[in-house]
């Protein structure tokens, strides 16, 4: 099922996001492994607390970039998706 | 075998995570033996915690009660691993060589009870292999939120033990069919990793992710491997955290760096273009199979070592008998 601006993701639970002080960037660290995140993608990622649609997230980071970012967005939450990394409600 | 006499002390783990965590580690894996038979597990998993690593209890779930459980999320520990053998009672108590299944129930029930993320790994073999659509069902109906199907590897008691243990061909076949439907149909609810005996690949195995690459383990009396199969390599001397800096250990010892790069390698690894992506397989097992860890894993099919591996399924055509336990002793520690 694709995502759209109107779902809400969530973290899958085995996942978490934390900043690596030692490589100085965010990873998504899991049972079974570890992804390198940049700063948009850590950012998208603590937007999403189950609460918040991919249109509510892609607002507020559109404040704070100064840009439509919807698209983007909505993209690098699908390709989590089909990773099962994030799941759309 | 090492004693609890000859394990590592508190504050010595407590150091070694630090150190761990400075190296650049994300993840840490708090197994054994059986890890909850130390008492002071909760607080080393407190620590842990607060350097930021990811920990994982990889448990049988005896001894795991609620009480543990409950101090254990309180520390902070992310996730639990819980190990199955069967979905048969019997057959696994078998497998197990205890009566382990309250044990096991028990442990779930804790860990539901607390919403612990958690996953269930069963190891797979020619007797329990058959009912993998029952160990899917059966993991499901316990509400993990990830399930390990891992074939046996053949070390150690394993590779004794193999024609006991290898599935045959049809065994295989028949397996994967129904792990691709479990995966498909369980998507985004249970998450399902099915790994294959490497005896039934083509290529081998990019082990651990390569030799010394991402991966370290220190056992419970300090000795810091590569892997857990790298003792078998008896030509191979593994440094203690005890004596050294896990910095030290990982960047400079002579263990670590035996297999690093492709300088170590021997042909048909040498010159070929996959050994970038596999590494030339698990050193373990080439020494194993072949006396010399150098030598590509014979489960390569480019390598005429194969037919080791060939013979080996050849075999499992036909039965076996009994398994060849290992039972716990202490043996006097090796250096």
């Amino acid at each position: 099922m694709p995502l759209t601006e109107a779902s809400v993701p969530t973290l899958w639970r085995l996942a978490r996001v934390i900043f690596d002080p030692v490589r100085q960037q965010a990873v998504l660290v899991y049972p079974e492994g570890v992804t390198l995140l940049n700063d948009t993608g850590a950012a998208i990622l603590e937007l999403c607390d189950g609460h918040r649609s991919i249109r509510e997230i892609a607002t507020i980071l559109g404040h704070r970039y100064q840009c439509d970012v919807l698209s983007d967005v909505t993209d690098y939450l699908s390709q989590l998706a089909d990773r099962e990394f994030i799941r759309g409600d | 075998m090492v004693g609890a006499a000859g394990e590592l002390a508190t504050d010595d783990w407590k150091r070694v995570f630090t150190e761990a965590r400075a190296l650049g580690v994300l993840q840490l894996g708090l197994s054994g033996g059986e890890p909850l038979a130390r008492q002071d597990l909760e607080e080393l998993a407190a620590h842990a915690h607060r350097l930021g690593l990811y920990t994982t209890l990889v448990t049988s779930g005896v001894g795991l009660t609620r009480g543990r459980a409950e101090t254990l999320r309180d520390a902070g520990l992310d996730h639990i691993q819980i190990s199955i053998q069967d979905s048969d009672g019997a057959m696994a108590d078998r497998i197990a060589g205890m009566r382990a299944a309250p044990f096991k129930d028990a442990a779930v029930a804790a860990v539901r009870g607390l919403g612990f993320a958690f996953s269930i790994n069963a190891v797979l073999h020619r007797a329990n292999i058959d009912r993998v659509r029952d160990i899917v069902e059966l993991a499901a109906s316990l509400g993990a939120d990830r399930l390990e199907l891992a074939n046996t590897q053949y070390y150690g008691w394993a590779l004794e033990n193999r024609r006991a243990l290898m599935p045959t061909a049809a065994q295989i076949t028949a397996a994967q069919a129904v792990a691709d439907d479990a995966i498909r149909r369980y998507r985004d609810r249970m998450r399902i990793i099915y790994v294959l005996p490497d005896y039934y690949e083509a290529y081998p195995k990019a082990c651990y992710g390569g030799w010394g690459k991402v991966y370290l383990m220190v056992a419970p009396d300090g000795r810091t491997l590569p892997c857990h199969g790298a003792t078998h390599i008896t030509t191979l001397r593994f440094d203690s955290v005890r004596d050294r800096s896990l910095d030290w250990i990982w960047n400079e010892s002579p263990a670590f760096r035996a297999y690093r790069g492709d300088e170590w390698m021997v042909e048909p690894c040498r010159s070929c273009p996959q050994k970038t992506v596999d590494f030339g397989g698990c050193r373990c097992q080439a020494f194993a199979l072949t006396g010399d860890a150098r030598n590509a894993d014979p489960v390569c099919t480019l390598t005429p070592l194969r037919t080791i591996i060939d013979r080996a399924v050849e075999d499992a055509a036909t039965p076996a008998g009994g398994y060849r336990y290992r039972y716990l002793t202490l043996e006097p520690s090796r250096t």
